[in-house]
């Protein structure tokens, strides 16, 4: 069997469904919420990556560049906001980010 | 191909932006907290110099098209620097009153306008979303800001967690355009686009709406905007209110009208029901709200769904009445955010409608400000609102929209959650005696200023603002 370009798409795919649903689904901790996000962007790189190599064209890759660098930075803020939040709370758990309700 | 040199002249109010926002950072790092003064009245100036070098300009494009400077993102890049700018000013008296003034507030302000001048400017995917991300990591950051407060980090947290979402949904979106289309660049995607919009490009441009509709707080899109409005800071909800949906109002523009000119017809049919649904989502969900933040926040919703209407148009005449659209919404949201900003009992901000009691007894000209800033937003003659509403129906009904410019002009009466504010400062006696502290002259006078505007200045305004946003729609393109 030779890989394609549809079998690419096709785990790309099922990564982002599987990114965006921990989003949604996981009620424990944000930290897996983080992990989803993660998830999704790599998802994302595949898609670019793969679609890249097919056309033969090279800006795909480098977008793929701009996305790790831009995951990177976003786990940043994102742990440092979560810290704030840590201690505020004394607590990470997604039901406890409701003080705010309407 | 242009040389390198011409390039950068091309894109030097950003530039000149982001050096001079590492040039604060460095001043802010040295001189600590107590430089905080200087370092926002130097941000002010940056971001004023930022606009005055984009308006005086040249137009083209650079980085092989990546990078677009044309009268709508020259436009759109002045009203975003300037909004950014007043909640700079906004910002900083606040900030020290309730004792959390730090250098990065201004600093992060102007790293957030540099991404948005960029998603302005933005000509290929890749410029779009790196424009996206600089400005979402600042906001992020910014929502926080109040970092002891147990609300704002819980605001900060989920605006990061759909936000973050968002990019990752429009990502995909990206990622599924450019394998369909072959470029990055949004008018190779549109000379693509042309022959045959086929379902793979279809299914990425609802994806990449999708990540944009979250950006602008859209329904069914906006279930981040009532938490973060009321729990980030009040200066940085003003932010919010402004310049990142001005940005993202003309990034909806360049990547749908100069990305997907042709597909109009698909892409139209997403922005109606999406701006149906924003319209019931802001007049109902407003209506029972007691925070006033939580109230702007439904109202943001609401208006961002006639701004898209007007885009959904997808003339040039709907591209201009979103321009007005959002020029005249953003003076009124800073006004609404000012006075906010200037009111206080005994030190403590009023949050809740309720407490807007009575304001007529000791604030009567900003309870005057206030009542001309509700009716403006509710779309009353002949506040600017109206003016507002007026091009964006105007120019829905003349691309065929009629029933959906009805029935947004129901759901700006429906919407009447303002009067219940005019009731409460001008009949209702206030809860408690405590009168309101002296206000802090910016914010009253920036509040005061924003009404005059809505209500006279804005008719003389309009004789200057029509031409100019008409010129802006026209030369779209015209890099």
């Amino acid at each position: 069997m030779v890989v394609g370009l549809q079998h690419y798409l096709a785990v790309a795919a099922i990564l982002f469904t599987i990114g965006v649903f921990g989003i949604f689904v996981n009620r424990k901790n944000v930290i897996i919420i983080l992990m989803s996000i993660e998830l999704i962007l790599l998802a994302v790189n595949i898609n670019f990556v793969a679609f890249s190599t097919y056309l033969n064209e090279v800006s795909g890759q480098i977008m793929a560049m701009f996305v790790l660098t831009v995951a990177a930075a976003e786990a940043a803020v994102g742990l440092a906001i979560l810290v704030t939040f840590f201690r505020n709370r004394g607590d990470i758990a997604v039901d406890d980010a409701s003080v705010m309700k309407g | 191909m242009i040389d390198l040199s011409s390039a950068l002249h091309l894109a030097a109010s950003e530039a000149t932006l982001a050096v001079g926002a590492l040039v604060l950072l460095m001043v802010g790092a040295f001189a600590g907290d107590k430089s905080t003064r200087l370092v926002s009245l130097l941000s002010v100036l940056l971001l004023i110099a930022g606009a005055v070098i984009a308006i005086t300009g040249p137009w083209g494009q650079a980085f092989n098209g990546a990078y677009v400077a044309d009268p709508l993102a020259i436009y759109g890049k002045s009203v975003i620097y300037l909004s950014a700018a007043v909640a700079i000013i906004l910002g900083d008296g606040w900030m020290r009153r309730t004792r959390i003034a730090k250098t990065e507030y201004p600093i992060l302000i102007v790293l957030a306008a540099v991404g948005m001048g960029m998603m302005a400017s933005s000509g290929d995917l890749i410029s779009m979303y790196v424009g996206i991300e600089l400005h979402s990591l600042a906001l992020y950051v910014l929502a926080a800001f109040h970092r002891d407060d147990a609300k704002a980090s819980e605001a900060g947290l989920k605006y990061f967690v759909l936000g973050a979402l968002s990019s990752g949904l429009l990502l995909y979106g990206a990622s599924l355009i450019y394998g369909f289309a072959g470029s990055m660049r949004f008018q190779d995607i549109a000379a693509f686009a042309v022959d045959n919009p086929g379902p793979g490009l279809i299914f990425g441009l609802v994806f990449l709406i999708c990540g944009l509709a979250f950006k602008v707080s859209a329904a069914p899109f906006h279930m981040w905007t009532p938490d973060v409005y009321e729990g980030a800071p009040t200066p940085v909800v003003a932010l919010f209110a402004t310049a990142p949906k001005m940005a993202a109002m003309v990034l909806i523009a360049r990547a749908l009208e100069g990305g997907f000119g042709e597909a109009h017809a698909q892409w139209s049919q997403v922005l109606v029901a999406i701006s149906l649904v924003s319209f019931a989502v802001g007049a109902f969900g407003g209506l029972a709200q007691k925070d006033i933040q939580r109230l702007l926040a439904y109202s943001s919703i609401a208006n961002i769904g006639y701004a898209l209407l007007g885009l959904a148009a997808g003339t040039s005449a709907g591209l201009q009445a979103m321009l007005i659209f959002m020029t005249l919404y953003v003076i009124d949201q800073i006004g609404f955010f000012a006075i906010l900003l200037s009111l206080s009992r005994s030190g403590r901000p009023i949050r809740r409608i309720q407490d807007l009691a009575g304001l007529k007894k000791d604030r009567p000209l900003t309870a005057v400000a206030l009542t001309v800033l509700s009716l403006s937003v509710l779309g009353m003659p002949p506040m600017s609102g109206f003016w507002a509403k007026y091009y964006v129906f105007g120019a829905a009904a003349n691309a065929g929209l009629w029933i959906v410019a009805a029935i947004g002009l129901v759901a700006s009466v429906v919407a009447f959650y303002y009067l219940r504010i005019i009731k409460l400062m001008w009949f209702d006696a206030p809860a408690d005696e405590i009168a309101t502290d002296k206000a802090p002259a910016e914010a009253q006078w920036i509040g005061w200023a924003a009404a005059a505007f809505s209500f006279p200045l804005v008719l003389g305004a309009l004789a200057w603002l029509e031409p100019v946003t008409k010129a802006a729609a026209a030369g779209f393109g015209n890099g």
